[in-house]
């Protein structure tokens, strides 16, 4: 077993061009932040395909077994002997897999944001910012302590709220990030609570050991979590409950999903890296982190599946109804990521059962190539359109050729066509559920056609649809309008820049690629090779289902025709119900605004003022009129203050001589 | 031979003594009268030492150390207390107690 240390430097090299920037950037870097950035995180990069070389094919087997490797444990906070948080770097499949999804998409978004966000005044706080993600990513991804990663999971959560506020004069983008984080920081108050009634059964925070002493059925700790319980359910259902519940908010699963739509307010970049291919699926990582001991208790995975299958089937429903580019994207995303859930949830620990965690991976794989590439290329048009709307679109397939092409390939990736990415992984979590489970196999199915039907929807809407010179024409006219706020803005920038087209390219040879990759030979739940195959005719079902839909997307939206409207019209309440994202926005509001503020927030916010505050102020007030009336003693003349000694004197003297004889 | 004078008539002369020293710190607001009026006060005290060391103790030679203490002390108490008065007039163009009160609330 060789050394691991160097991949310290992952994550430690983001962190060093966060500081050098947050610090220097504006003032003195603003010109070569990007590159500074680009440059470090390039190096990361590097090193995390060494890593993945040197953990896949050279060393990290053992007798045909991927083993789990400490790369460094350092005691950091010992409360006692036996309470102590370490920070550790763990390296196994899932770690080594995500170290370069991770560091490739966000260089990917590095380089692209070089042209995207160039001239913007706060350069180099977005390289920043987008340094100091990808750090907090990473060592949540290397994190071996289960406390280390709720440290992260925090940073990660922080930056995504720096990101999405970006445009911190926008009164949107505000509103945005803070319902991100209030919405996840109450998903993470759940995660703490699991952390800690795991680490208090299990007594150590470790996830090697927790895992260890939780499988074994004869372990005391095991004994004691399942012995105890809460409501019903044993301790370690609420544990695991708990801690997927935080899970589920990074996640963006029903119904903590609502803070994913408006983070799109972000830059689009920033979109493409945080709500599309890394934070978001945290949550995921975190359950197949967990997945030995989630494995142990039925309960938990079952409420995994459901919600993972429930969130895919409505997320997608909505994502057909949208108009803005950016939130079907991000509907998208949580769909996907409901899928790489219930893949989990209905998986098995290790062996020919264990094919779901396996295509969890590989979804949460190629997810991460072709979602960014959308992203990114939705960012592109957006840059050329200056408009998330989508009627304000159309017909660009002209105007921006290798855009097209990659954002094609990425829908194709997306509605599981072969040879794409998409369609190996999707195979594979259907083929998981078909063996599993028959109605998550069809809620499955049925998403995979929705998938095709809203991608192409978009793809349809964005490149085709209108005549391109319509587009253009209004193009032009929004520039008229722009001209006289800002010049600058006034040239047709083409396509963008090449630093914007190379990340699509990379992307979309990514997007066709990484699909052949033998994914079940190298990350399984044990480790051990898993040995599939497409079964051809088990296929025929999703990619008919999806070839049917893209060719009624194409039916509805190649050229401007009223069926959609049609259709829409004849769903009626139910697609306006859609379109409102059912509700679930307007029910939180009524929860939080009519019953939380009135019911709770205030009467709270009353004792605060009235009873906490007002204690304080009233020892604050008996102070001061106490020195007030004593202040007077003070006069400053030398004889007064004799005069009181020596009143003083006679008074104990009178004590002692009357009183206390 | 003499007789004796009583104990009573040295404690009466030195508790008067006392007592016109402290009449005179409270009323003086010149602080070099001040501080002669406290070399009063202590040397009432030395006179009590004495007195009780002769009538109450006489084997005994403590109470005449303590008053050849206390002179001591007072000797270099009068010369600080002068420097600072030498200050304070030279802040204040005044040794009048009345005019140096900075130091109230």
């Amino acid at each position: 077993m060789s050394n691991y240390f160097y991949i310290l430097w992952i994550p430690l090299l983001p962190l060093a061009t966060f500081v050098l920037l947050g610090l220097f950037g504006r003032k003195y870097l603003s010109g070569i932040s990007g590159l500074i950035g680009t440059a470090s995180l390039f190096t990361s990069t590097i090193l995390s395909f060494i890593a993945a070389k040197q953990y896949f094919f050279v060393d990290g087997k053992v007798n045909g077994v991927f083993q789990k490797i400490v790369a460094l444990k350092y005691t950091w906070l010992e409360f006692s002997p036996n309470v102590a948080i370490d920070i550790g770097m763990i390296v196994d499949p899932i770690s080594v897999m995500m170290l370069v999804v991770v560091t490739s998409v966000s260089l990917m978004v590095h380089i692209f944001s070089l042209g995207y966000m160039k001239g913007e005044e706060r350069f180099a706080t977005y390289y920043a910012f987008l340094s100091l993600f990808t750090f907090s990513m990473l060592g949540l991804i290397l994190s071996s302590n289960i406390f280390q990663v709720y440290m992260f999971w925090e940073l990660v959560g922080v930056s995504s709220f720096l990101l999405i506020s970006y445009y911190f004069n926008k009164p949107s983008a505000v509103a945005a990030s803070k319902k991100a984080f209030i919405v996840t920081r109450f998903a993470d108050l759940g995660f703490l609570i699991g952390i800690l009634i795991l680490g208090y059964y299990g007594g150590t925070m470790d996830i090697g050991l927790l895992i260890e002493r939780f499988t074994s059925v004869s372990s005391a700790q095991y004994i004691s979590i399942t012995g105890a319980s809460f409501l019903g359910a044993s301790m370690l259902t609420w544990g695991l409950t708990l801690i997927f519940m935080g899970g589920a908010g990074k996640s963006a699963m029903f119904p903590l999903h609502i803070w994913l739509p408006d983070a799109m307010e972000g830059p689009t970049p920033v979109s493409a890296l945080i709500h599309a291919a890394t934070m978001v699926v945290a949550g995921v990582y975190l359950v197949a982190r967990m997945f030995p001991v989630f494995s142990m208790d039925e309960i938990a995975l079952n409420i995994v599946t459901y919600v993972g299958a429930a969130s895919a089937l409505f997320a997608a429903v909505i994502a057909c109804t949208q108009t803005d580019i950016k939130r079907v994207l991000a509907y998208s995303t949580m769909s996907q990521i409901g899928y790489m859930m219930f893949a989990l949830g209905i998986s098995k620990n290790g062996g020919e059962q264990g094919l779901g965690y396996m295509a969890s991976m590989f979804h949460l794989f190629t997810h991460a190539f072709f979602k960014s590439l959308l992203f990114l290329g939705a960012g592109a048009v957006i840059h050329k359109i200056h408009s998330n709307e989508m009627k304000d679109m159309g017909g660009l397939r002209k105007l921006m050729p290798i855009t097209h092409i990659a954002f094609l390939i990425a829908c194709l990736a997306i509605a599981g066509i072969p040879p794409f990415a998409g369609f190996f992984s999707k195979e594979e979590i259907l083929t998981a559920a078909f063996h599993e489970n028959k109605i998550i196999y069809c809620i499955a199915l049925f998403t995979a056609a929705l998938t095709s039907f809203y991608m192409f929807r978009l793809y349809f809407n964005i490149f085709w649809s209108m005549e391109a010179s319509i587009t253009a024409q209004d193009h032009n006219n929004h520039n008229l309008a722009a001209n006289g706020n800002n010049s600058q803005d006034n040239h047709d920038h083409g396509e963008g820049t090449w630093t914007m087209k190379l990340p699509l390219i990379i992307l979309a040879t990514c997007a066709v690629g990484v699909g052949f990759i033998p994914f079940s030979q190298l990350v399984t739940a044990d480790g051990k090779a898993l040995a599939t195959h497409i079964d051809w005719v088990f296929s025929i079902a999703p990619v008919v289902l999806s070839v049917l839909a893209i060719l009624l997307a194409a039916s509805f939206y190649k050229n401007q025709n009223d069926k959609s409207n049609k259709v829409a019209t004849a769903f009626g309440g139910f697609y306006t119900a859609a379109y409102k994202k059912f509700y679930v926005d307007e029910v939180y509001l009524f929860i939080t605004k009519k019953i939380i503020f009135p019911f709770i927030g205030q009467p709270i916010a009353w004792a605060d003022k009235n009873i906490v505050d007002g204690f304080m102020q009233l020892l604050a007030t008996t102070t001061a009129k106490i020195a007030s009336l004593m202040k007077g003693l003070q006069s400053g003349k030398v004889q007064n203050y004799a005069l009181y000694f020596f009143g003083g004197v006679v008074a104990i003297s009178i004590l002692l001589m009357y009183i206390w004889k | 031979m003499m007789q004796e004078i009583p104990l009573t008539h040295i404690l009466f002369v030195s508790t008067a003594l006392f007592f016109i020293g402290m009449y005179g710190l409270f009323t003086r607001r010149n602080l070099i009268t001040m501080l002669m009026s406290i070399e009063l006060m202590l040397n009432s005290v030395n006179i009590n030492f004495v007195a009780f060391n002769k009538y109450l103790f006489p084997d005994n030679l403590d109470g005449l150390f303590f008053t050849l203490f206390i002179i001591t002390i007072a000797a270099a108490e009068a010369a600080v207390a002068i420097a600072i008065i030498i200050n304070l007039y030279r802040s204040h163009q005044s040794i009048d107690v009345e005019d140096a009160t900075e130091m109230k609330y």
